[in-house]
């Protein structure tokens, strides 16, 4: 398995990347995910879209350039890229529940094999509100997690989740820096394995049952 | 009608204990200089509807730590750690609701509509209390109207009859906001005479709008 921790990133985001096709809206979480934006694929040409209401998110600003009626969902500075819209926060919700959202990708704390998934508060520790990730994965088309595969070393793919839920049932695909998993009705299906990583690291690093898949591949990172 | 007033008096229409939407995104399109004139003026007690408590220094954020508001009915606390100390300690009431959701709920209120139906929360502790409906085989959330006494908005450029136009990402929460308040107040960054701000540009109706500040 890797044991870098910014390899580990970078197999993870450019390994969501190269599911995200040509023409795709997406939105990306606070953190990793927003690192996919740095790898997308040749040719493919995608719009983010930013919950705090506009498409077209661009580039970071250089210090300087800033521009203060233009931040992202982090409230962070940010920028829109040619061609954007800007819009209101029910047009935001709108598109993300209405089925007009691609795909969004997220962090996890825990995702489970029916594909729940806990990402939003840890009961008396980390309570920060789940802003609009209830909505992201209810609504979105396609979700993706996006995250380390453990937790210093404990399991975050479980058989069922502990702590309190985002949503039930909605995720699709799990990337990490060990595998690829896909949420299917039978179960989890290891697609997909990182390089420098055996299909044992992967099964003890995980709690949850897995299908290994008749087509087991190498992450192409 | 004139609707200008100064900042000062806007902020006298705000007492003790009322329920006020303050437009804004994580500070962005929040209107700063009301929302200081509420804290010099020592009004406490508010229920504060907002997308979140922005930054300590910034936003709503600064009427968490002076301690203006009792409850918050928001999306996520999570950029200002003052919220959550508070939540913890049991000094501030902390209502969290999903963005999409608090946006309808608004736009429900301002729109006349009796709820909205949502999938989001299903399943989760969102749904605790709540009625379920279910539409062609899918269950939904029943989530009823928010209202507000006070709106609190900002504005980019706003004529002299209260027409709004909001730039760029600071129009979030903000027009949604001005149909579901008994009481509308827009802090304007620019103030122009009627005519000058084009119709086709309004994103906010005079109509919707009470006071004009700067």
């Amino acid at each position: 398995m890797i044991q870098d921790k910014d390899k580990k990133r970078e197999v993870i985001v450019k390994r969501v990347a190269q599911e995200l096709k040509d023409g795709d809206l997406v939105n990306l979480g606070i953190g990793m995910p927003t690192l996919v934006a740095n790898y997308i694929p040749e040719g493919i040409d995608i719009l983010l879209h930013s919950e705090n209401g506009f498409i077209g998110l661009g580039p970071n600003p250089e210090p300087g350039k800033e521009d203060p009626d233009i931040v992202n969902a982090g409230g962070m500075p940010s920028s829109v890229v040619p061609g954007g819209a800007f819009f209101d926060s029910s047009m935001s919700f709108t598109i993300i529940r209405g089925g007009h959202l691609d795909v969004t990708v997220l962090g996890a704390l825990q995702v489970d094999q029916e594909g729940n998934l806990a990402n939003w508060m840890i009961p008396g520790k980390m309570v920060p509100g789940m802003g609009g990730a209830m909505d992201l994965v209810a609504g979105a088309k396609k979700v993706i997690i996006s995250m380390e595969h453990t937790a210093k070393g404990a399991p975050k793919i479980l058989k069922k989740c502990t702590l309190p839920l985002t949503a039930v049932g909605e995720v699709d695909l799990i990337v990490t820096d060990m595998a690829v998993i896909e949420v299917t009705p039978s179960g989890l299906l290891l697609t997909e394995l990182a390089p420098e990583t055996t299909v044992e690291e992967v099964i003890n690093a995980t709690e949850a049952e897995l299908i290994i898949s008749e087509n087991l591949k190498v992450m192409n990172v | 009608m004139d609707k200008i007033r100064t900042i000062d008096e806007a902020a006298s229409y705000i007492k003790d204990g009322m329920t006020v939407a303050v437009g804004g995104f994580i500070g962005a399109g929040t209107p700063e200089k009301l929302i200081d004139a509420v804290i010099e003026k020592g009004i406490k007690d508010l229920t504060l509807i907002c997308n979140d408590t922005a930054f300590p220094d910034k936003g709503v954020g600064k009427w968490v730590v002076n301690r203006v508001v009792s409850k918050i009915i928001v999306s996520h606390i999570g950029t200002n750690p003052e919220t959550g100390r508070q939540m913890n300690a049991g000094e501030l009431k902390v209502e969290l609701i999903p963005q999409g959701t608090l946006a309808e709920r608004i736009r429900a209120a301002g729109a006349g509509l009796g709820g909205i139906l949502t999938r989001t929360g299903i399943g989760t502790v969102v749904e605790e209390g709540k009625e379920k409906i279910t539409v062609n085989g899918k269950e939904y959330l029943l989530e009823l109207p928010l209202k507000a006494d006070v709106a609190l908005l900002k504005g980019s450029i706003v004529d002299k009859k209260g027409n709004i136009y909001y730039k760029k990402a600071t129009r979030n929460f903000n027009p949604i906001m001005a149909t579901a308040a008994d009481l509308v107040m827009v802090e304007a960054e620019k103030i122009v005479e009627v005519g000058e701000l084009d119709a086709t540009d309004v994103m906010t109706p005079s109509i919707f709008v009470d006071v004009i500040t700067q």
